[in-house]
């Protein structure tokens, strides 16, 4: 594969040596020194130069390129470079934003600015922290179609009041599906009336919010539950898009902003969060606060140091598990040695996200369970393909093949899939399949 | 020393003119019904005739370089409202019958009806010709659609300036538009109240047809003119009192819709009934409604001088609370003589009012709201100083700039009655005339809030001819003040609107 990364930071770099061994990787930088300086760190091509300019894009040989990936700090640049991209060759483009603005754009119309696939940092940022403070005890977690999707995995524990229990007991959400269960390593697709014993892992498919209740079903322990303190510090917009997350799963954390104009605009967009108006560093303050008794504390100021200094005040005044959001990745396992429960870069995460991405074929987005047993496949359904036009329940009976549909998003909702649900051409279908039949599975999208 | 006068205020008169100007229109309507009934047509001739004259006189000073601004139609608004109510009492001075031909008292009128206020001065309903009965009915109906042209929209004539008007009216309103051009905006609104009126034509017609007889087309014209603006003038004696349960059950729904967000209503019909039904204003304002008819109804049935039947009680609890609290004023008993908790009730429910963007008057449903919840947050602050929380209605922050006006009003508002109470009270001691306090504070409300009827002599069936010349006086001007919200004619009097 031919694939162009545009920017030489943090994450291109990350990129460019995920990719080196096994790809043709040309990577451009504007700065001489930076792409000088890469060429004998990494097996890749350096070109200097102004990546949205089709002089240089020429040069890097993006008409034939199978991927373009635009990762630099600006996201002007990155949608410029995209849409360059796309006039000189047919290559996958992927650009990396921080601005949701421009994600909800690109949303609501998937190839506008000429770009493909659209990563947002800040937010891929804040739906990781979630996902850590909301599901610690799930073996494994994937977000699919955007976001709107999770899979996730869980070992029923000793004493979990989901043991003994029938599928269909344990599955009283709306919006999720049980589409597997591995029992010593068998994997069987469950029926409603399928015990679940201790030991066994489930996989379940549906919204983030029916996912996090079904977690605290499965282990009440180890979940938050609505009545845990949550306390975000630092208003910048991963610590925002955090406390907005957590709203959507009936958390009412608490934020806490310096900045009094920044603090009302968060207070404002932010209905269910209290906002707190002042210096974090404020130790007489936080004990008024009783941020002390926090069960979970995320430190987003825009600052390593600062965030270095909260968590530690933290850690010392006795909260249970702290998360740091860490800029520089260099940082991340000094913050963990120091005792920080998770240190999170947003680089690296983005970095992971465009590498998987890169990974798997581009119309699929999958997730490998237990030892590659089956797989969580994404679909994207076209007109005339073998699923549309009809109800789950015919093309379940008419196939041989194991699998089950957990989710389908329509123009960004999520369907809830039952037996009489009508695929349509457009949908989403996030389904479990057996290794040994995605052959038949794809081919029939 | 000279000052330079800095309102463009000829563009404030020249509009005051077109106004004028176009007053003839309704005032056709009595004069023909003066012919139709064979009554004398002069006191419409009359008012017709200084109407246009006036009008012609005010557009003459017409002065094509100054532009509507916000200054402009603050005095605009105010010039508007004095000199309509003017030229609306010539009919009843010329007819020269009754308490109502004295010019005080004719202007006091005319004042109560286009403030869609409601209180009356005459005496005896027999003596007036029904054309004159009418043009009270005509007035407050005019009066209900100028301050939805305020409240909503605005003159389309004007353009882009009226945009001005709409905040001199109703500071606390979060301006919805409806459309991107006002003046279709305008046409949205006209349209909603003109088939509401029409609606309410034909529902008391036909209610009438089939159990009163005394609902005659007349009374159903006159009713629907005025509970749709939640006016409150009745041609009758007994107001709607006069009529079978029925009927007085169904006027209760007009006046509700008369008091409700007419462009929330406009989402309701045009298929997004959601944004009514999810408004926080709309739950308070049927909550205010419904807590105050539930405590009356409950102190009319424990009350054994009342003696109304079970669904009597509970009419007149439903009614009387529905009538007040839109700030309309009809009645369908003589409240006078209910026991002093009810009638305290009611004097409460006079504070509260409908919802902006409405006909209603009074202080207004979503300035308690937005006190209400800003005092809550006060609260919630003094424990935690540094949390942030906005003010929030139906899931929108409210901006603390509004805030402080909203509380700046209702102290303003407050201290006003409280005067208002006070000159009552020196003045008819003066007269050497027997007020009481609560009748004193009653009539103070009743008039500066723009409801109507107030308690004792004054009450629905009685007259406000009973007070002084002088305390009338007075009550035409806050009757004008509270109608168009005190800040309009406030400003009037500061140096800087003319000088700065």
């Amino acid at each position: 594969m031919h694939v162009v990364v545009i920017g030489a930071g943090e994450v291109g770099t990350s990129i460019a040596a995920s990719l080196a061994s096994d790809h043709e990787v040309v990577v451009v930088d504007i700065d001489s020194d930076r792409a000088e300086q890469l060429k004998y760190e990494l097996d890749v091509l350096t070109i200097a130069g102004d990546g949205t300019t089709s002089e240089i894009q020429t040069a890097a040989e993006v008409g034939r390129a199978d991927m373009v990936i635009a990762c630099t700090d600006d996201d002007q640049t990155n949608l410029v470079a995209c849409g360059t991209a796309k006039t000189l060759g047919d290559g996958f483009t992927i650009a990396r934003v921080k601005s949701t603005d421009f994600l909800r754009t690109w949303e609501g119309n998937e190839g506008a600015f000429g770009v493909d696939f659209m990563v947002c940092t800040d937010l891929l940022t804040a739906e990781n922290i979630v996902r850590v403070i909301g599901l610690p005890a799930a073996v494994d977690v994937d977000p699919f179609a955007g976001g709107l999707v999770q899979m996730a995995e869980f070992e029923i524990a000793e004493g979990s009041p989901v043991a003994g229990q029938t599928v269909s007991e344990a599955d009283r959400f709306e919006s999720l599906t049980f589409v597997g269960l591995f029992r010593d390593d068998e994997m069987t697709i469950p029926r409603g009336d399928t015990d679940i014993m201790v030991g066994d892992r489930a996989v379940v498919i549906g919204s983030p919010e029916s996912v996090q209740s079904f977690a605290t079903d499965v282990a009440p322990q180890t979940t938050p539950d609505h009545a845990d303190e949550i306390v975000v510090v630092g208003g910048s917009e991963i610590g925002y898009q955090t406390a907005r997350l957590l709203e959507e799963r009936d958390f009412k954390p608490r934020l806490i902003e310096q900045d009094p104009d920044r603090a009302r605009w968060l207070a404002e967009n932010l209905p269910n969060t209290v906002v707190m108006e002042h210096d974090a560093t404020d130790t007489e303050f936080l004990a008024r606060e009783h941020v002390d008794e926090a069960d979970i504390v995320v430190t987003a100021l825009r600052s390593d140091e600062k965030n270095l200094l909260i968590s530690v005040l933290a850690k010392r005044l006795g909260v249970d598990r702290v998360i740091a959001v860490v800029d520089s990745p260099d940082y991340v396992t000094v913050f963990e040695e120091i005792g920080i429960d998770i240190a999170i870069n947003p680089r690296t995460v983005t970095a992971e996200e465009i590498t998987r991405f890169t990974y798997e074929s581009v119309a699929e987005n999958i997730a490998v369970l237990e030892n590659d047993q089956a797989e969580v496949l994404e679909l994207e359904l076209t007109e005339g393909c073998g699923l549309v036009g009809r109800p789950i329940s015919e093309i379940v009976a008419d196939t041989d093949v194991r699998f089950v549909i957990g989710a389908i998003t329509r123009n960004h909702t999520l369907v809830t899939p039952r037996g009489d649900t009508v695929l349509q051409a457009g949908d989403h279908v996030i389904l479990l399949v057996e290794s040994d039949a995605i052959g038949a599975i794809t081919s029939m999208a | 020393m000279s000052i330079t006068i800095r309102v463009g205020w000829r563009a404030s008169v020249e509009l005051t003119g077109d106004v004028l100007a176009a007053l003839p229109v309704p005032l056709a309507f009595p004069l023909l019904l003066a012919l139709y009934y064979g009554e004398s047509p002069l006191p419409f001739l009359a008012a017709i005739a200084v109407s246009l004259a006036l009008g012609a006189g005010f557009r003459q000073l017409r002065d094509p370089d100054t532009d509507l601004g916000p200054r402009e139609a603050f005095l605009a608004v105010a010039l508007i409202w004095f000199l309509v109510a003017a030229v609306g009492a010539i009919p009843f001075v010329v007819a020269g019958v009754g308490t109502v031909a004295h010019p005080v008292n004719a202007l006091f009128e005319a004042m109560s009806g286009l403030t869609t206020t409601g209180a009356t001065v005459l005496e005896d309903f027999s003596l007036h010709s029904r054309s004159v009965m009418m043009w009270r009915q005509v007035l407050q109906w005019l009066g209900g659609l100028g301050i939805l042209i305020l409240a909503t929209a605005v003159l389309s004539e004007i353009g882009v300036g009226g945009a001005q008007l709409m905040e001199s009216e109703s500071q606390t309103q979060d301006v919805n538009k409806l459309t991107p051009k006002i003046s279709r905006t305008a046409q949205l609104i006209w349209g909603i109240y003109f088939g509401l009126t029409g609606l309410a034509v034909a529902v008391y017609y036909l209610l009438g047809l089939a159990v009163d007889p005394r609902m005659d087309l007349y009374n159903a014209v006159a009713h629907a003119l005025t509970s749709v603006s939640t006016a409150g003038f009745s041609p009758e004696p007994l107001s709607v009192g006069a009529f079978h349960p029925v009927i007085q059950w169904a006027v209760v729904p007009f006046m509700v819709i008369g008091s409700t967000s007419f462009v929330l209503i406009y989402f309701f019909i045009n298929g997004e009934p959601m944004r009514l039904l999810r408004n926080e204003e709309f739950h308070f304002y049927l909550g205010a409604m419904g807590t105050l008819a539930s405590i009356v109804a409950l102190g009319l049935f424990l009350d054994p001088g009342a003696g109304y039947g079970a669904e009597a009680t509970v009419r007149h609890a439903v009614f009387n609370v529905a009538s007040i609290v839109t700030t309309t004023g009809y009645a369908s008993t003589d409240y006078v003589q209910w026991a002093p908790a009810a009638k305290h009730m009611l004097f409460m429910g006079m504070f509260v009012g409908g919802m902006v963007g409405s006909t209603t008057c009074s202080i207004k449903s979503l300035r308690w709201l937005v006190a209400l919840k800003s005092f809550r947050r006060n609260l919630y602050t003094a424990i935690h100083p540094e949390a942030v929380r906005p003010v929030r209605i139906s899931g929108k922050p409210v901006d603390e700039g509004a805030i402080r006006d909203i509380y700046a009003y209702l102290l303003l508002s407050i201290v006003i009655f409280f005067l208002l109470t006070v000159v009552i009270v020196v003045d008819a001691e003066r007269a050497d005339l027997r007020v009481t306090e609560f009748e004193a504070l009653g009539a103070a409300a009743t008039t500066f809030l723009n409801i109507g009827p107030a308690f004792g002599d004054a009450g629905p069936y009685g007259t406000f001819a009973s007070f002084p010349m002088s305390t009338r006086a007075v009550m035409i001007v806050l009757m004008w003040v509270g109608r168009i919200e005190i800040i309009p004619v406030l400003v009037l009097f500061t140096k800087a609107f003319w000088t700065s």
